[in-house]
């Protein structure tokens, strides 16, 4: 009986002091980050893969498991994550990383945010009252949020303060000079008009200065309709456009189906770490967007 | 032959201007463009971080349920009675015709760092109120521990504890019609744990007053009614996600009403009553993406053990009451392209023993069924429209074949659903 009664303490009492800090990521592209920046000192597990719409996300019982152990959360905020994230925290019995405490750390809130509605109505979708959540589109915001991650370590870990200064300096490095190389190598996108299927490239626009002139779904979150195809078809006559950029959740058949009538390639961008064989970290995410939008360019 | 050299010069330092001027012109234009991009960017995003300052910005997210149902019964609904279950007063297939469902009413919000409020209130086609939910949760508890207090939905079963607008079938299956009265809320307090495991596992505990069907009556000191339930879940791939439970409920009714409850001559029950349950939930989308296409197989088996006395003045019955049910019900629903779903489900209760001093029920052993499909459109995840066939055959006498169409709206802050 003692030794179950033990047992059972133990088990309440859950981790080692010392161990690695344990990170849930709500995206790919943070668990990325964070293992960028936390190394050795950090486990991150990542709650979400690169083929999945971070939008719809089941609150699975594993998720739960995995929020009452984390003892951060990084997750990109912004209304992205409201269907299924708040129902995670609130059963998880874990005050570690309750919004507002040093556990909780939203991407989102660090970098400008566009696309803030003047209007808020159902009527126009699904929209986000807090702008556009798809902000690590443009890796300048990776920068941003990369600067305020290993600060947010740093308070919480102070332990290690040194280690994750030190890598986070060594990161940013790498990732100005590659910002620059993706640059040059994209010059030729400047004011390249596309299509989109959602409205989850306008970082990645802003960026590369393409532009989106149509959407294929009708308002955010609404899934595309023949009628909406067909008037974009009529839109691209006059308004002939490149290409048609898509995430790897969205289905195939709408961008397909108009890059038949209106001959002009349909291409799906990794979007996110994992979202394509070649973006399997943060570098190989930009690598393999730039050379997927040249390919379609040529 | 100077001047002829010095007009062509001329002219080429010209034209070289003029092109220098125009592709001048069109630096300046692009420069003036970007300025402008950047400075309606700014405009557009207003400073990080600084929350709107109103009256209104703590208030409770509200959201609302508005729902209708247009039911088409074969038989007469009055008369429906599932034989050898003594049935409470929610316990029926429907009204006839046109008519609105129950409105739900949820506010909720953090009450502090350490807790969680809301409500829940169902707003009743016949002009009555009723307070479904009202609880406190707690979100500053660690290791694991979550407590709710007020008035909730028991975390028995798996349909028990989610609202009936999250519900896949319009319906409650028969087991929730003949054992739960629909389904089981009660006041009291509950204690959740979650195991800091990787697999999900959850124990929890309930103290209840016994006001609910299962329970009913028991109005005394002390705790009139309590469960004990666990849950294991967890994930199998990518694509797949589960979760397994089982559940106490024990009861002591003092005065349990069942039967002509309307005509205010119930048949009453008092003694022991202990409800066991288990469910499954198996989830499938590809790639875990369930917005494209996805799968839901879901089961429930009950088992009820009732000891005591029955008494009333309309069937007869009067003295020792003894009575071992089961039910249970098995449906799939699946997501076969947006928006568009299809489910199939299938009811079962049986009476494995009972028995009365009077000798009442001792010829009402029936064994109901109800096999049941559904066909649901969601526009939007705040409007859905379905319609759904029940070939009902939990009377005794004939079957009775069922038709429901119904829409539910969703206004305001509505969250995701629970597993």
């Amino acid at each position: 009986m003692k030794k179950i009664i033990s047992l059972c303490v133990l088990l309440m009492l859950g981790q080692p002091v010392h161990a690695a800090l344990k990170v849930m990521a709500c995206e790919p592209e943070w668990g990325a980050l964070a293992r960028e920046i936390g190394g050795e000192n950090v486990v991150v597990y990542i709650a979400t893969t690169g083929l999945q719409d971070p939008h719809a996300i089941e609150a699975r019982p594993s998720l739960i498991a995995q929020v009452r152990r984390a003892e951060m959360l990084v997750c990109t905020g912004a209304d992205l994550e409201s269907g299924w994230l708040p129902l995670l925290l609130r059963q998880a019995g874990n005050p570690r990383v309750q919004p507002g405490t040093l556990g909780y750390f939203e991407a989102a809130s660090f970098v400008t945010r566009m696309e803030i509605p003047t209007r808020l109505d159902r009527s126009d979708g699904d929209i986000h009252a807090a702008g556009n959540p798809h902000i690590q589109t443009d890796p300048r915001n990776i920068a941003r949020v990369a600067t305020a991650l290993a600060q947010r370590l740093a308070e919480i870990d102070p332990v290690n303060a040194g280690f994750y200064q030190a890598r986070y300096r060594d990161f940013a490095a790498r990732w100005a000079a590659a910002i620059v190389r993706w640059e040059q190598q994209a010059a030729p996108l400047r004011g390249v008009v596309v299509v989109a299927h959602h409205s989850y490239f306008v970082y990645l626009d802003n960026w590369l200065g393409l532009k989106t002139v149509a959407y294929l779904e009708p308002k955010p979150g609404v899934q595309p309709t023949s009628n909406h195809l067909a008037e974009i078809v009529a839109q691209l006559q006059r308004q002939p456009a490149k290409m048609i950029l898509r995430a790897p959740y969205n289905g195939a058949r709408p961008s397909e189906w108009l890059s038949e009538r209106a001959k002009i390639p349909a291409v799906m961008l990794p979007g996110t770490v994992g979202g394509s064989n070649q973006a399997n970290d943060l570098f190989g995410l930009f690598d393999d967007t730039v050379q997927r939008l040249l390919a379609a360019l040529k | 032959m100077f001047r002829y050299i010095l007009s062509t010069v001329t002219v080429a330092a010209f034209s070289a201007s003029v092109l220098a001027a125009e592709t001048d012109v069109s630096d300046t234009e692009q420069h003036l463009q970007t300025i402008e991009q950047r400075l309606q960017r700014l405009e557009n995003a207003p400073p990080v971080n600084t929350p709107v300052a109103s009256a209104n910005a703590f208030n409770p997210a509200i959201s609302l349920i508005l729902s209708g149902t247009y039911t088409d019964l074969s038989q007469d609904p009055a008369t429906y009675a599932l034989p050898g279950f003594a049935l409470g007063d929610a316990a029926s297939p429907g009204q006839r015709g046109l008519g609105i469902s129950p409105t739900e009413l949820h506010l909720g919000t953090n009450i502090d760092p350490d807790l969680y409020g809301a409500m829940a209130l169902i707003l009743n086609p016949d002009d009555t109120v009723a307070l479904e939910e009202v609880y406190f949760q707690t979100i500053g508890l660690d290791h694991g521990v979550t407590v709710k207090g007020g008035r909730f939905f028991s975390g028995i079963g798996a349909l028990n504890q989610k609202h009936p607008h999250a519900w896949d079938f319009i319906d409650e299956p028969l087991a929730y019609r003949a054992f739960l009265n629909y389904q089981y809320r009660d006041d009291g307090l509950q204690v959740r744990w979650i195991a800091p495991t990787e697999t999900f596992i959850e124990l929890g505990g309930e103290a209840l007053r016994g006001s609910g069907f299962v329970a009913g009556g028991n109005e005394k000191n002390g705790v009139g009614a309590y469960s004990l339930f666990a849950h294991i879940g967890g994930d199998a791939g990518v694509s797949q996600s589960w979760r397994i439970g089982g559940a106490l409920l024990n009861a002591a009714p003092r005065g349990r009403e069942s039967g002509d409850i309307a005509a205010e001559l119930p048949d009453t029950f008092s003694g022991d009553s202990r409800l066991w349950t288990t469910d499954f939930i198996w989830k499938w989308a590809p790639n875990g993406n369930p917005r494209i296409r996805n799968a839901v197989i879901q089961g429930e088996y009950f088992w009820r053990e009732d000891d005591g006395s029955m008494s009333g003045a309309v069937s007869g019955i009067s003295g020792d009451y003894r009575a071992r049910q089961s039910g249970g019900y098995l449906q799939g629903v699946y997501q076969f392209m947006p928006r568009w779903r299809a489910g199939l489900r299938h009811d079962v209760l049986a009476t494995h023993e009972l028995s009365d001093a009077s000798g009442t029920f001792a010829d009402l052993n029936g064994s109901p069924s109800r096999a049941s499909a559904i066909l649901e459109f969601t526009k939007n995840p705040f409007s859905r429209f379905r319609v759904q066939y029940n070939h009902d055959q939990s009377r005794d006498d004939s079957s009775d074949r069922q038709v429901f169409v119904q829409y539910q709206l969703s206004l305001g802050a509505h969250g995701g659903h629970q597993f």
